[in-house]
């Protein structure tokens, strides 16, 4: 397969905050100590290494992606110190922008746009809460319409809503 | 008398209000004041909100950020995962001005701003860093000699880089937080193995994480543990309801829970009804 170089993904990974991909020399530390990796089809150094390709659409395409638990035994371990995690987080938020989204994701993050929180309340907590001597709802945005239309007014901002909604 | 924005989440208060109600007692107890960070959101999730839109995770932190701020106050989380939103996000407002601006730019549509002066902790650090283990030891009224396996989680001390509280592969923070109960904290393979839960991959890989989940309950099973002791809801939700269908029943605590029950908070206090696994003292 030919290199292609793709500058315009370069610039999108380093922009949020992938730029050090390129610090990977490959030694596979990274996937050696990886849980995820040893359950799954998930290989960390391959994924970095894909990066430092511009494999773009393989990337995003792939299932893998969304496989990291984020437990950042790779980077505490990495002998360059390669932020593996952050470059994650990078790659997703690509595969994110060209819409490929989980419908479980999608549902914790309608859960912010219209809660507040990641989870609903219910009765069965309420009446406990209220048992313990706390108040039945929490004192958060969930307590408070301006609190929480504030927060929707910044999720509107940043454009959140095109991507409940999408 | 120190003092704190106590933050809920999402997890704690929503699921397991005996972890939020024990919280309150237990810091109470230790002369640590806990003010409600009223009006504050989600952190929101870094696994799936910052896995979504960076901008998002960061503009929706800073109003969390910003409410505390406000309050003159530091915060003070009981859970990882906004323990590792909130700190990463602070950690990365409060050191990058470009960044700053560009939050505030967003902030400023509801008439807010952020300095950039917010700290964020993470309960076990407060109990260990701010109250130390001595002045726990006279709170409490009750020994207890458990055994205990102690469970980090990933976000409490991981990226160390930033948050340097503690050694990533063989740390002792929680081990002496747990023993100054009177319990023990047993030795296993792999303590510092993820319980799967994060990064989205619960949500979307359900089973990959119950594999994680397993491996963790085998070595707490050979380890002899009779308790499960969490610094976070959302591991202690995947442990809680995860064990029945995998077989195992070692009940669930999280580490203030534990506390309150050595400070003779009672079963009914503890909310120790909402717990899958059952939990008899």
């Amino acid at each position: 397969m030919e290199f292609k170089s793709n500058p315009e993904f370069e610039q999108q990974l380093a922009a949020l905050g992938g730029a050090d991909a390129k610090l990977c020399f490959q030694c596979g530390t990274c996937t050696a100590g990886c849980p995820s990796g040893r359950r799954t089809s998930y290989k960390v150094r391959k994924l970095v290494r894909m990066a430092q390709l511009d494999m773009k659409d393989e990337i995003i395409n792939s299932e893998e992606l969304w496989m990291c638990s984020t437990c950042y035994t790779c980077v505490e371990r990495c002998p360059r110190r390669v932020p593996i995690v952050d470059i994650i987080i990078a790659l997703r938020n690509m595969a994110v922008a060209e819409g490929h989204i989980k419908p479980a994701h999608k549902k914790t993050a309608t859960n912010l746009y219209q809660l507040g929180h990641t989870l609903a309340i219910n009765d069965e907590i309420k009446a406990t809460r209220a048992k313990l001597g706390l108040s039945e709802v929490p004192p958060t945005v969930m307590a408070n319409e301006k609190a929480m239309a504030d927060l929707k007014t910044i999720l509107d901002a940043v454009k959140f809503d095109a991507i409940v909604k999408e | 008398m120190a003092k704190y924005a106590f933050f809920l989440g999402c997890v704690a208060p929503l699921r397991y209000p005996g972890i939020e109600k024990s919280t309150r007692v237990v810091f109470d107890k230790l002369g640590v004041e806990l003010v409600d960070l009223t009006d504050a959101s989600c952190c929101p999730a870094p696994g799936v909100i910052k896995a979504f839109s960076k901008l998002t995770w960061l503009a929706a932190a800073a109003r969390n950020l910003a409410l505390a701020e406000k309050m003159g106050l530091p915060i003070m989380t009981i859970c990882n995962g906004c323990y590792g939103s909130l700190f990463e996000a602070a950690h990365e407002l409060n050191n990058n001005a470009d960044e700053l601006a560009k939050v505030n730019e967003i902030l400023a549509k509801v008439g807010m701003k952020y300095n950039g002066t917010t700290k964020v902790y993470h309960f076990a650090e407060v109990l260990a860093n701010e109250v130390g283990v001595e002045k726990i030891k006279a709170a409490f009224t009750k020994p207890l000699a458990y055994k205990i396996a102690v469970f980090y989680g990933c976000h409490f001390l991981k990226p160390t880089d930033i948050k340097g509280l503690d050694d990533a592969e063989a740390p002792h923070i929680l081990e002496d937080l747990v023993e100054a109960t009177g319990c023990q904290a047993m030795p296993r393979k792999q303590p510092m193995l993820c319980c799967g839960s994060g990064g989205g991959l619960k949500a979307a890989f359900g089973d990959v994480t119950k594999e994680f989940t397993l491996t963790n309950l085998e070595n707490m099973k050979a380890s002899e543990a009779q308790f499960i002791v969490d610094v976070c809801p959302f591991c202690h939700l995947q442990f809680d309801t995860a064990q029945k269908e995998l077989g195992f029943e070692i009940p669930v605590l999280h580490l203030a829970q534990l506390y309150g029950i050595a400070m003779g908070m009672t079963e009914e206090e503890l909310g120790l009804a909402l717990h899958k696994v059952p939990v008899k003292l």
